[in-house]
């Protein structure tokens, strides 16, 4: 069914009873062409452009909880594409371009939400920064504009501007960059990938990938053996325990990092707004919330559940930004398993076993990439050659000495 | 993560007062160690679901570098040792 203003008049005048479900639950066949493993954002969107854009049928998803049942449903909603490094800037700017027509070519409303993202800085040598960071963005052809003490005070009157330590000067402004429902990307994806013959299998666990004269022959599941052309590991926190299974050696660790939402509010925050002398960032959500996060805990951990300290860490920043947050009400917290790479920006690479693939490394940046990644992934198993924009993203820049370092902070990734 | 660790100098102490750097099973190369020595110590992490050997340093406390195993999944802390307690360990039973 094609959804519409008319599906949905059409569906109420008829007691909503006739709704058919977006996916199917089918049985895992014994061979596949490709295998992606990891039903998430990437994982969805990797089957989908390889159905779509590179013509690929008898494709399956394996994933071993729910679809949409890790970061994808976890983050903190942001699309931007204000990155810095000319290794990240393009891709980020067509993973971009991406989001502006995805919901169209999805058929899928995923709310995406253009209202601007404001990095703020406290001093003068973080605004030269930003100059910088702007004027590398245009670079690429993406617009940036820097926003003066007055121009901010005007738009984001609620500010701590005054701030003894940490006064807040200006911002940097990328108009385009915004929001988008985390959750509704997932189920677009997967919709979309199954309405073109992608098999969703979920509640399906990867134990083990198997392996004749050094290419992969399939994977060992929960649900039995399954064989595949090519493989793709999209597993985002759990790459390395995967990895380990065709004997990779990755540069990744799992650490935790958490996220919160407050009780509904009226219409408060218009913008995503980061801070610059923390890493604190808000935006507030269609049904009122404001969605927030900051740092990682810290160290490396699988557990989806973060530590105190950093709850009182990232509320005090989060008080000392806008001092009004004092008086909202938290109303969750939760937390995702983050692949950390150790240049802090991902890989979407060949491995040293030819038919196998890795997409991974995404740290906390990885749901605003979804599109982009899905579609350079499609593009690297489909046509076993790198997309250009995605071409510095190889597993192997790390021996070769060419780290993709936004934050220039070494390859120590509770740092990044 | 466990709120308290037993630092073997200072007793029982809260966990914010340390700082962690992370993978403590890796010995650093010999100067002219190969490249791949290299960037297996600098990049390459088993990062495992379960046990796992990590660098602290007691920062509010006493300032020495501790060792401490705990589980990365279940966050329970197995022990604590001095890291250079550790390293005579480790290199006795080489």
């Amino acid at each position: 069914m094609r959804y519409s203003a008319f599906s949905i008049v059409k569906n109420a005048l008829t007691g909503n009873v006739n709704w058919k479900p977006a996916w199917r639950q089918p049985e895992p066949k014994p061979y596949y062409d490709v295998i992606i493993v990891g039903g998430g954002g990437h994982g969805l969107a990797t089957a989908y452009y390889l159905a779509k854009e590179f013509g690929l049928k008898n494709i399956a998803v394996l994933e071993k909880g729910y679809l949409g049942s890790g970061n994808v449903g976890r983050n903190t909603t942001i699309v931007r594409s204000n990155y810095m490094l000319p290794g990240n800037e393009p891709f980020y700017e067509f993973s971009m371009k991406l989001w502006e027509g995805m919901e169209q070519d999805l058929n899928y409303n995923a709310m995406l939400s253009q209202r601007g993202i404001i990095n703020l800085y406290h001093n003068d040598g973080q605004r030269d920064a930003y100059i910088r960071r702007g004027n590398a963005m245009w670079m690429e052809g993406v617009p940036a504009e820097l926003l003066d003490r007055a121009a901010l005070k005007k738009m984001l009157p609620f500010l701590n501007f005054d701030h003894a330590r940490f006064p807040i000067m200006g911002g940097l402004l990328q108009k385009r960059g915004g929001t988008a429902r985390h959750d509704a990307v997932a189920w677009g994806y997967a919709r979309a990938a199954d309405r073109l013959g992608v098999d969703l299998i979920q509640n399906c666990e990867v134990t083990g990938i198997r392996r004749d004269n050094g290419v992969v022959t399939g994977v060992e599941t929960s649900r039995g053996f399954i064989g595949c052309g090519k493989l793709g590991l999209a597993a985002a926190g759990n790459t390395s325990r995967v990895g380990e299974m065709a004997d990779l050696k990755l540069p990744i660790e799992s650490h935790v990092l958490q996220a919160f939402v407050t009780e509904g509010l009226k219409p408060a925050i218009n913008h995503v707004i980061t801070y610059g002398a923390g890493h604190f960032y808000i935006s507030q959500s269609d049904k009122g919330g404001l969605v927030f996060g900051a740092e990682i805990d810290g160290y490396n951990s699988y557990a989806q559940r973060g530590n105190l300290a950093t709850v009182e860490h990232v509320m005090e920043e989060g008080v000392t930004m806008i001092p009004g947050l004092s008086r909202v009400r938290v109303l969750r917290s939760w937390s995702g398993v983050m692949d950390m790479s150790m240049d802090g920006s991902p890989i979407i690479s060949h491995t040293p076993i030819d038919n196998l693939y890795l997409n991974c490394g995404w740290c906390y940046g990885g749901f605003k990439a979804t599109p982009a990644s899905g579609w350079c992934f499609a593009h690297l198993i489909a046509k076993n050659e790198t997309h250009p924009v995605a071409r510095f993203l190889r597993l192997d820049r790390f021996e070769r000495g060419y780290p993709i370092d936004e934050h220039g902070a070494g390859p120590q990734p509770n740092l990044h | 993560m466990a709120s308290l660790i037993h630092c073997p100098h200072c007793g029982v102490r809260p966990k914010e007062e340390f700082s962690i750097r992370g993978d403590a099973s890796l010995v650093r190369p010999d100067p002219e160690a190969s490249d791949e020595a290299w960037n297996d110590y600098v990049h390459i992490r088993s990062n495992p679901r379960g046990r796992y050997r990590e660098h602290w340093q007691h920062v509010a406390g006493c300032r020495r570098w501790l060792v401490v195993e705990r589980d990365t999944f279940t966050h329970e802390v197995f022990s604590v040792t001095d890291a250079a307690a550790a390293t005579v360990a480790r290199e006795a039973g080489r």
